[in-house]
């Protein structure tokens, strides 16, 4: 494109804005929506600011809500780039070759949505400087949420550095160094299992929470985020594939299929593990699991959720697998959809609500998001879906029209 | 379970929750968001610009970059307090004395709590909200009694907020509160070392240093903490001067808070206020290293036990039967 120009970082930035800037109009209405989505978050946060948390339904005994919900689930989804990691750059899987930067950019995505999700969580985000270690003060090794900032940080590190330094090469016109990258790869393939079971961690080391404390945890964790990660990588190759020149090869998807599926029955075997745990003979620590899946007292918000989420798995998961019509999309694709949205459903909300209910003084409350929560999490799901576009978009142009490898 | 939910109905907070605000309001708002920024959240409140003096703002500016308090020399001690009098003083009007007690060498304190004693009254509770400046809007209550069925022993079976007279037949009480855990999930969880154990044994919070993540919250298995969801509201000639710089002084916007055995009175050698207004001594305070001490006559003599043993916290809060 800028063939006649000279090329260095500089211009390397610049045309990545300006890739953004142009584009059909269709393309501008979407930006303008999701820049929308993103103002009204703003506002929605400037009661919070004001206000402090009391704006939200969270309160004493259900001390995290939808924040943390969706921020566990989509450390699930940043973890799960790795399912193309591993095949394209270790195994050398032509196929994933080329799609792995998009995993790559959706994981970016998920990860500033991640530390998005925890800074609006804060009662003082201000004070989160004291988090920085040198400034603030650390409590490493002790406390499980000082691992999950390091892990965080350190993955969207690795997943930013590294695809932007082979496409810079690309941009430049040169083949990318692999002795450079590769151990970095690595690297960041054992921390998306880390950045997982960290999380998991956070949930499962807390011996006042017998729903949480439970050592099934981080297992389940990656198994669903395997399931509903790649499920999301191919709605948005499917969207690539149809909306862009940029054309993905069928076994791309079947490649994915099997990995979504795989996964997706390992969770469930291990929500049905679960499930018998704390029904076969139920005690008092089964009391959360009572109150999700049969409610408590006459609470019952969460019941109608966790069944449809249920539901919603199961049927998935069979479609999945049982492949009804060898690979259509017109069935697959909303297939994981489903699939998404179950374990969205189940790992968000399904998952850190319950953990909460009854106290431990054996309180029970009904929690329901309120609009400040819906849309402070609606302005950040739009940042994370530019952010996702924004990469997806400049990878594309380089490595359509500037890759000397073709 | 209405002295633990909040109640965002308030007379401020209702319109913005139904979102009835007019265009003029929404841009309001939309320039407050976008300048309030940092003085805003750090204080808690939007200072307009003409009311806020310089000595405010160097004072508050002062205060957000001051130093965990377990760094701080006795000095930087001093002149924290300082500053928060001053400020105290600037804001509302207010006359505190504010300490910053070091522990007594020596004391290690444990509570005693008599099941057969407590018939229910609360005057604890209401000593406590007093003493311990906690917000009147919200009906934030460390100390919580439970009424119980013989035969019972656990809290989670009992009923925490009964609202008859006191004490029925055949029914009996046990009060909760932070217990002060020798071996604490709290002070493990916290990421930035906000909260942590004293030498004496009271485990306190530095509402400066708390980020306001919540995750001590969640690591409680005694439901000991609150959370300051919003700004704490107290009747201005109710609010206790007599303060200290970990224990009852106002705490700010989005931190946690907890009982620290009115850690003001007792590292002046006095009871806690909750101890103090019991009025049939069901409560017992004292010095664990101290072998003439009350609580050490009761965990000798007394058939004591403590809650959630299993869990290995080591309450440094006993109960017992006469
Ligand atoms: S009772 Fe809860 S808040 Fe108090 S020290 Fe123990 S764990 Fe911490
Ligand atoms: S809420 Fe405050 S005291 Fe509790 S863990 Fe977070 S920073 Fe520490």
């Amino acid at each position: 494109m800028r063939a006649l120009h000279e090329k260095s970082l500089k211009t390397f930035f610049i045309d990545g804005i300006r890739w953004n800037l142009q584009g059909t109009p269709a393309f501008q209405i979407f930006r303008l929506v999701l820049l929308g989505c993103m103002g009204l978050g703003i506002y929605a946060y400037s009661f919070q600011a004001r206000y402090g948390l009391s704006v939200t339904g969270m309160n004493d005994i259900v001390s995290w809500g939808f924040y943390i919900s969706n921020f566990t689930f989509l450390v699930g989804v940043a973890a799960a780039a790795v399912m193309l990691i591993l095949p394209a750059y270790v195994f050398h899987d032509p196929d994933f070759h080329r799609v792995v930067i998009i995993g790559e950019g959706v994981a970016v995505g998920a990860l500033i949505m991640c530390l998005t999700f925890i800074l609006v969580d804060l009662g003082g985000p201000l004070q989160a400087w004291h988090l920085i270690p040198g400034i603030g003060l650390f409590n490493f090794p002790s406390s499980i949420l000082a691992w999950d900032v390091v892990v965080l940080n350190g993955y969207l590190l690795l997943n930013a550095l590294v695809p932007a330094y082979i496409l810079y090469c690309h941009y430049m016109g040169r083949k990318a160094d692999e002795r450079k990258y590769r151990p970095f790869v690595f690297l960041s393939i054992f921390w998306a299992f880390s950045i997982h079971m960290v999380t998991a961690f956070l949930y499962q080391g807390l011996p006042a929470r017998p729903f949480w404390n439970n050592p099934l945890m981080g297992p389940r964790f990656l198994a669903s985020a395997f399931a509903a990660g790649p499920a999301l990588i191919t709605l948005i190759l499917a969207i690539i594939h149809s909306s862009t020149t940029y054309k993905i090869d069928r076994s791309v998807f079947s490649k994915l299929r099997i990995i979504i599926v795989i996964s997706a029955i390992i969770n469930l075997i291990m929500l049905f593990s679960e499930i018998f745990k704390e029904f076969y003979f139920t005690t008092h620590h089964s009391i959360s699991a009572v109150y999700l899946f049969f409610g408590l007292d006459g609470y019952d918000a969460l019941v109608p959720w966790i069944w449809t989420s249920v539901c919603a798995n199961v049927l998935a998961t069979l479609v999945l697998a049982l492949n009804p019509g060898k690979n259509n999309p017109k069935v697959l694709l909303p297939a994981c959809g489903l699939l998404f949205i179950a374990i969205w459903m189940e790992k968000g909300i399904g998952l850190i609500v319950p953990g909460l209910i009854p106290s431990p003084l054996g309180e029970v409350v009904d929690y329901l998001p309120t609009w400040v929560e819906l849309c402070v999490t609606l302005g950040i799901l739009a940042l994370g879906i530019t952010v996702v576009t924004w990469l997806v978009r400049v990878a594309l142009i380089i490595e359509q029209n500037e890759n000397p490898l073709g | 379970m209405s002295s633990d939910k909040k109640h965002p109905k308030e007379s401020d907070i209702i319109k913005l929750l139904e979102g009835d605000s007019s265009r003029r309001s929404f841009i309001k708002n939309l320039s407050i968001a976008a300048a309030a920024g940092s003085a805003a959240l750090t204080t808690g409140c939007i200072p307009s610009l003409a009311e806020a003096s310089t000595e405010e703002m160097k004072l508050r500016w002062q205060e957000f970059f001051k130093k965990h308090y377990r760094l701080m020399t006795q000095e930087e001690k001093d002149a924290a307090v300082g500053r928060l009098e001053r400020l105290a003083k600037l804001e509302n009007n207010l006359d505190l004395q504010m300490g910053s007690e070091p522990p007594i060498d020596g004391v290690l304190y444990g509570y005693g709590f008599n099941i057969t004693r407590c018939t229910g009254f609360m005057e604890c509770v209401t000593a406590c909200i007093k003493e311990n400046n906690l917000d009147r809007k919200v009906h934030t209550q460390y100390i919580r009694i439970f009424e119980m069925e013989p035969g019972k022993l656990d809290p989670s079976t009992g009923d925490g907020q009964y609202y008859h007279e006191v004490p029925v037949d055949n029914k009996f009480y046990m009060g909760t509160q932070c217990f002060h855990c020798e071996n604490a999930p709290c002070t493990k969880a916290c990421p930035t070392k906000a909260t942590w154990k004293e030498p004496d044994g009271i485990v306190v919070v530095d509402y400066d240093w708390c980020i306001g993540c919540r995750y001590c919250q969640a690591a409680c298995p005694y439901y000991g903490r609150r959370f300051n969801w919003g700004k704490p509201e107290i009747p201005k000639d109710e609010i206790n001067t007599k303060q200290h710089y970990l224990g009852n002084r106002i705490r700010p916007m989005g931190k946690m808070e907890k009982c620290t055995f009115c850690i003001q009175r007792t590292r002046k050698g006095r009871l806690p206020a909750c101890v103090e207004a019991c009025p049939t001594g069901a409560r017992v305070f004292g010095n664990l290293l101290d072998p003439d001490s009350e609580i050490r006559y009761v965990l000798k003599h007394k058939k004591v036990f403590r809650m959630k043993e299993e869990l290995e916290t080591d309450p440094k809060f006993w109960y017992f039967i006469d």
